[in-house]
């Protein structure tokens, strides 16, 4: 039974998000067959989409963008003559009246919006405000007294919806293996919400239609939808790259940016030393000039969905990585990722990364050559790949020597603690602090994905302050001892027992279960 | 108390520097002869620039007859509004960076010119790897130049300024020698007893755990009593001033850290990158009020302090089609303190002509990096030659410590 155990910790935490607490019998069930208990949620179909009533679609989400943003500017636009008009005619004749109460009441909203929104910052990095709570705006801290409280706006309520609805579905999940790959994969294809309001709007609908749609499906098939997505469109510059010879390009004088096309080889793909060169990530840049988004005035097709602008496409067949695209239009690009997609370095990079991120840092090499001949062979079937990590001895001998992300950290706790979120902003704050703001990594790179990396001294210190928290607003409800049934049973290390059996209180307590090996390795 | 308020308020200061991207972190012992009969005390700062800074757009080679071609509608220039600051004849400093032309003429700032590490691919994350770690190549990842060089110097007492870690250090200064960082933090802290507990419980099952919980309780202790609080908002700019303001008040104290590195975020400038006025623009007005932070928070420290900001590569000479640049290679490094041997321009420039560009497109590099990095810690620390080429940037016998950066 010991063994069973210890094959549970290994199926819930390392490739889930953790038992769940109540009577769920996540732990029972995961010991008597470890295997099947995560294999039986990657068989279920369509069980990585996320349908919530209320969360829209990414043309719908940058309509209402659009019309925010124009709005906004309107009000500018009105309050700026107003100012001129009060300073240069004097108002004459009785309509003028109305006119202006009508200019000024529109003078302030535009300032009271000003403050507020993402696209208006200097920094692309503060629309980051948009996940905060009303009462934390943009004040000081040593302000002489709190402002009232304003109003959430559009881009900021969509975040926290979106936000809400990934964080149920994580604490909610048997056992959470297809969120596990939701995160994963949506840390691979990566885009940061800091880049502006569009991509703020966007990231949980980015999610949603171009992950995890594919999350269970073919590599080729995400691949396609990601470089497609206009969140990701938006985010590596490519609605301004123009093809140097194309219509626009000469007429407007502009030509090509590189951006995503080098992150789709670099980072996407073939990863680095990858095979490719600089001349393919410029001859790629040319491939997919022309793959941008409609705007407001809806001049390419709906406002906010995905179009093909032949009039930016670079004319001309290209060579990318020893082979001639001689396609005209979007085919060009398509065909050029369907072969990204299969290269050897793609199956090698993905295999590789998979493998890191939920067995070891140094993954075990047969492990990933499984994976790798798993992708290949299966034409890049990524629920063949989860299946085939679950059924490799591998996964399951490697100690667990893994630390537990933020997310998965925050995650984990709620699903123990049976909290079903109703407000993200106790999760959204606590990644904030914990150095892995949702949605918002860094770079294009995403996240880091090493054990090293949230084991830093004050990530740790801070977990425990944030644990210490929890229990102390939680621990009433629970005794720990139960919990600790419920999160290793007799996988529990006889030291961690005695340590939560011997604390001074059901606060202090919890915030040991909650910190223990246990509950942050994986 | 309402637990979920504060804990807002402490995520919107934290906020204001994680998502500022800025972050800082310093050795945490003094250098054993911080405190010499002779009453030098040396400082020693590095700012790294993440996603690479266009060093053409920074100090622009006005004089070279190619580079208002290639630079395009955002090139500089040393007439008209928002002029260039003529540094010499031929190179001119970004309008944005009043402070550190200010100091470049007092002699106590300098500009390094076509300088590149060893790296030679595209790369922004092994770009920084190298940069960082001082590998020759990248792929190596325990730990960075910096920290190696603490290592090498005589240990003395532990630092007992207000600090604590970030929450990760960046690579430049991670490695075996201990080391901090500031991040303030408002957050209920745990009970010391809960602490404790649950160091004896890591110390018996997860020794990796041990020894990060040690750490960060006792930047805890020393933290106590900071009474430095970031203001949220302001953008990238008003983070990078902060944090510096931050850094430079603990490093003027007596028993504050002498060694430290930051790291700003931020400069990968693909598209409309600005020109005199713009987003780049922003990005240095904001280097350029660090640099101004150090020299007023550091008083009469700064004459013993060398600043060296870097960055992993340069970007296209010419700019792409969407008014920036992509990633290139030769960039600018800059040299600001007092100790500096300042108000001169340090370069072999190799011209921008197609044929002298490197790969046609990118400035090509005439100065090895750590050559200066070395020449600077040789003249702050005394480190050796044999060290510096050996265990500080390993392999790097033939690049070899340039001299007189330092007065």
């Amino acid at each position: 039974m010991a063994r069973d155990s210890q094959a549970a910790l290994t199926a819930l935490n390392r490739f889930g998000f953790g038992a769940r607490g109540g009577a769920s019998g996540d732990f029972i069930n995961a010991a008597s067959d470890p295997r099947g208990f995560v294999l039986a949620e990657l068989a279920r179909p369509n069980g990585a989409l996320l349908e919530v009533p209320g969360l829209l679609s990414t043309p719908e989400l940058g309509k209402q963008v659009f019309d925010y943003q124009f709005e906004i500017k309107q009000a500018r636009d009105a309050a700026k003559a107003a100012q001129q008009g009060a300073s240069e005619t004097p108002p004459q004749g009785s309509d003028a009246k109305p006119q202006q109460r009508r200019n000024l009441s529109l003078s302030t909203a535009a300032k009271e919006i000003a403050g507020k929104d993402p696209a208006m910052q200097p920094q692309p990095a503060d629309s980051a405000n948009a996940v905060m709570t009303p009462s934390a705006t943009m004040q000081p801290q040593a302000g002489p007294a709190k402002p009232p409280a304003q109003p959430l706006n559009i881009i900021q309520k969509t975040f926290r919806a979106e936000a809400l609805a990934r964080l149920q579905r994580g604490v909610v999940a048997d056992c959470g293996i297809v969120e596990r790959l939701v995160v994963f994969w949506s840390n691979h294809f990566c885009i940061s919400a800091n880049k502006g309001a569009l991509a703020r709007m966007w990231a949980g609908s980015f999610e949603r239609e171009a992950i995890r749609p594919h999350v269970l499906g073919r590599f080729g098939d995400m691949l396609k939808t990601v470089e497609q997505h206009p969140a990701m469109l938006f985010f590596l510059d490519n609605q301004q790259s123009l093809g140097p010879e194309s219509r626009a390009g000469i007429n407007r004088h502009r030509g090509l940016n590189e951006n995503l096309a080098r992150e789709i080889m670099e980072l996407h793909t073939l990863g680095v030393g990858g095979g490719y060169t600089q001349d393919d990530v410029t001859s790629l840049a040319r491939v997919i000039t022309g793959w941008t988004f409609a705007g407001r005035q809806g001049r390419l097709g709906t406002p906010g969905s995905f179009a093909f602008n032949a009039n930016a496409h670079q004319p001309g067949p290209q060579l990318v990585l020893g082979k001639t695209y001689a396609q005209a239009g979007i085919a060009q690009g398509e065909a050029v990722l369907s072969d990204i997609a299969r290269h050897p370095s793609t199956a090698k990079f993905i295999a590789t990364k998979f493998a890191r991120h939920f067995v070891a840092d140094d993954p075990p090499p047969a492990l990933v050559a499984k994976l790798q001949d798993t992708f290949t062979k299966t034409d890049g079937d990524l629920r063949a790949l989860a299946t085939t990590l679950v059924q490799s001895n591998e996964a399951w001998q490697a100690p667990l020597t893994k630390m537990r992300s933020p997310y998965e950290f925050l995650v984990a706790s709620g699903r123990l603690l049976a909290r079903n979120p109703e407000d993200p902003g106790r999760y959204l704050n606590g990644l904030n602090l914990l150095g892995q703001p949702l949605w918002s990594p860094a770079g294009p790179n995403g996240f880091p994905d090493t054990a090293a990396a949230w084991a830093a001294p004050e990530g740790i210190k801070l977990r425990l302050d944030i644990a210490a928290q929890v229990a102390s607003q939680l621990a009433d409800k629970f005794d720990p001892r139960d919990l600790l049934e419920l999160v290793a049973a007799d996988a529990a290390s006889p030291e961690t027992r005695r340590t939560i059996e011997r604390a001074e209180s059901r606060q202090q307590a919890l915030a040991l279960l909650l910190m223990s090996p246990e509950f942050q390795r994986r | 108390m309402d637990c979920s308020e504060s804990l807002t308020m402490q995520a919107t200061s934290r906020r204001a520097l994680l998502l500022g991207g800025a972050s800082f972190a310093a050795w945490a012992y003094l250098p054993k002869f911080a405190r010499a009969a002779d009453g030098r005390d040396p400082r020693f700062v590095t700012i790294i620039l993440r996603g690479a800074l266009d060093g053409l757009a920074t100090v622009a080679p006005i004089g070279d007859p190619d580079y208002a071609g290639l630079h395009g509608a955002i090139a500089l220039r040393s007439d008209g509004p928002n002029a260039a600051v003529m540094l010499d004849q031929f190179f001119g400093l970004h309008p944005a960076m009043p402070e550190f032309t200010r100091m470049y003429r007092a002699k106590q700032a300098a500009v390094v010119h076509a300088v590149a590490t060893s790296y030679r691919d595209r790369s922004h994350f092994d770009g920084q790897d190298v940069l960082e770690s001082g590998f020759p190549g990248p792929g190596r990842v325990q730990s960075g130049w910096l920290n190696r060089a603490l290592e090498a110097l005589p240990k003395g007492e532990r630092v007992t300024s207000a600090l604590a870690v970030g929450p990760t250090t960046p690579l430049v200064l991670r490695g075996a020698a201990p080391t901090v960082g500031w991040a303030p933090t408002a957050l209920p802290q745990a009970a010391d007893d809960t602490a404790m507990r649950l160091l004896d419980l890591y110390q018996h099952r997860d020794p990796t755990l041990a020894s990060a919980l040690t750490q960060g309780l006792q930047l805890e202790k020393q933290a106590q009593g900071d009474e430095m609080k970031p203001k949220p908002g302001g953008g990238g700019a008003a983070a990078m001033r902060l944090v510096a303001r931050g850094a430079a008040k603990l490093m003027a104290a007596d028993d504050g850290p002498r060694i430290g590195a930051l790291a700003f975020d931020g400069w990968d400038t693909h598209a409309n990158e600005g020109g005199p006025v713009g987003r780049l623009a922003q990005l240095l007005g904001g280097l350029d009020g660090a640099l101004a932070e150090f020299q007023s928070g550091l008083g009469a420290r700064w004459r013993d302090t060398v600043i060296v900001v870097a960055t992993e590569f340069g970007r296209t000479a010419r700019i792409n089609g969407t008014e920036g640049t992509d990633h290139g290679t030769g960039t600018i490094a800059l040299l600001a303190g007092g100790a500096v041997n300042g108000g001169r321009m340090i370069t072999d420039w190799p011209g921008l002509k197609p044929a002298n560009l490197y790969q046609a497109r990118d400035l090509a590099p005439t100065t090895d990096l750590r050559a200066v990095i070395k020449g600077v810690l040789h003249d702050q620390f005394g480190l050796g030659e044999r060290v510096l080429a050996d265990t500080v940037f390993p392999d790097s016998a033939p690049v070899k410590p340039m001299k007189g950066l330092v007065v």
